[in-house]
């Protein structure tokens, strides 16, 4: 039976850019449909009437939505080029880390580029703090995932590219050599891979929607999906 | 396993706690309780858990595991000569993954807003949990297939997630003076509730309707309001 695999998502989402990697890191064929989320098409509300969000990938008519549980379902389907160990507590880890990403570091992030002038400081500090876990869960690892890419570094591509592109955007430093070596180091390994570096979004037409979307160093609201 | 290996850091009101303790008991591991102080938050916390301070935590030989639902994900991964928490079908997984989320992230969140919302607020806010209510009343439907569990025969992964909330729920309904599980809007999960609560794995653990009334009274009277410690 022919195998339909079917990928919803905007060009600028990290969200759906990790949907993406984690099937051209296994060689899984797929179509791509762009979603103006300002204009959400049928499908998607279809495919994903709770959230009515991207990313959903959508395997012989059947929709999965939230992109670690995409990520964890594209591991356990398509076998080849593994993305999380089999050790238990390897996972555990794995996940617990991705799971950090998402839940404290990407608003700590949004807030340092873009929230309230007088906040500013304070929410430099929080995500400098929240950064300094992951430099350290690094170690001396190639990837967060060891030697090779995997569920964390994929899940990481907001710190491996987007934090760089925001950090442009709208100003701010976060992510400094200094601060980071390790991280920068990663940073550039991650979107050195093929399978990565092939879902990247341009950096100036990134830079020019964030500007255009959120301003330059001015509250505004955080949403989850670009 | 010996017992001194395996254990839990919790507390006996806390949701997201009841549910490695639910795993354990589906796996039939012995497990040590640690009930937490919480304020000021003990060593043993602060080490295992550094980056949340929060519990519960696994700690499983000299390894700590943190976040409830990963917690889950692990013993069953470890145990695996008990009966499964998460089916083997990849999809079936991750329908039970995403509501899992949806209830710990949108769910809980409308939850914590109503215990503590005024006004307005408030009906926006119970709104918002009756109308998650229904979803999951819809989840119930396909996920159980005419069974008893969102697992299926046995309780799994995504009855562990919501049923822990069950003892915050009927608080809700008791304080609030509201019902939220309604034999006539969500029939489903009325009965599903019942069994849940009756089940070997999680009676032992379910914290009373009384107790965390008393419980809340005094949290609220120190905190005003505060959310209860999530994770």
């Amino acid at each position: 039976m022919a195998e339909e695999v079917l990928v919803f998502g905007a060009w600028g989402s990290p969200f759906s850019r990790r949907v993406e990697m984690a099937l051209k890191l296994k060689g899984i064929e797929y179509k791509y449909i762009e979603e103006d989320i300002t204009n959400k098409s049928p499908s998607l509300l279809k495919y994903n009437p709770v959230h009515k969000k991207i990313p959903v990938l959508v395997h012989n008519g059947k929709p999965v939505a939230e992109s670690l549980v995409i990520l964890e379902y594209i591991d356990e389907t398509w076998k080849d080029s593994p993305i999380l160990s089999k050790d238990p507590s390897e996972r555990a880890n794995a996940r617990f880390w991705a799971k950090f990403i998402d839940e404290k570091c990407l608003p700590a992030i949004f807030k340092a580029c873009w929230g309230e002038e007088k906040e500013h400081e304070k929410a430099l500090e929080e995500a400098t703090e929240l950064l300094q876990f992951l430099e350290n869960e690094l170690k001396e690892k190639r990837y967060f995932g060891g030697e090779t890419v995997g569920l964390l570094d994929i899940a990481a591509n907001i710190i491996g590219y987007w934090l760089g592109v925001f950090e442009e955007a709208s100003g701010t430093e976060l992510l400094t050599r200094e601060k980071f070596p390790k991280l920068c180091n990663w940073a550039n390994e991650f979107v050195s891979v093929s399978a990565i570096k092939e879902n990247l979004p341009p950096r100036e037409k990134l830079i020019a929607y964030l500007r255009n979307r959120f301003g330059v160093g001015t509250a505004s609201k955080y949403t989850r999906h670009l | 396993m010996a017992k001194h290996d395996v254990k839990v850091l919790g507390t006996w009101y806390s949701p997201p706690g009841m549910r490695p303790r639910i795993a354990l008991n589906i796996k039939s591991v012995k497990y040590e309780f640690l009930e937490e102080t919480m304020a000021p938050k003990s060593e043993l916390l602060l080490q295992s858990n550094p980056v949340h301070k929060k519990i519960p935590v696994l700690i499983h030989g000299d390894k700590p595991i943190c976040e409830s639902m990963i917690i889950v994900e692990y013993i069953d991964e470890v145990w695996t000569s008990g009966p499964s928490i998460l089916p083997s079908d990849p999809y079936d997984r991750a329908i039970q993954r995403f509501w899992a989320a949806y209830v710990d992230e949108k769910w809980l969140a409308a939850m914590i807003g109503l215990r503590s919302a005024q006004g307005e607020e408030r009906k926006a806010f119970l709104d918002q949990v009756t109308e998650g209510l229904a979803l999951l009343e819809e989840a119930f439907g396909k996920c159980s297939k005419g069974k008893a569990f969102f697992g299926g025969d046995r309780i799994g992964l995504l009855d562990i997630a919501f049923g822990s909330l069950l003892g915050w729920l009927k608080l809700t309904e008791k304080v609030n003076g509201v019902k939220l599980l309604d034999e006539a809007k969500t029939p489903g999960l009325v009965k599903w509730a019942e069994r849940f609560c009756a089940d070997a794995a999680v009676k032992s653990v379910m914290p009373e309707t009384e107790k965390l009334l008393e419980f809340s009274k005094v949290v609220a009277a120190k905190m005003k309001g505060a959310p209860p410690p999530k994770n």
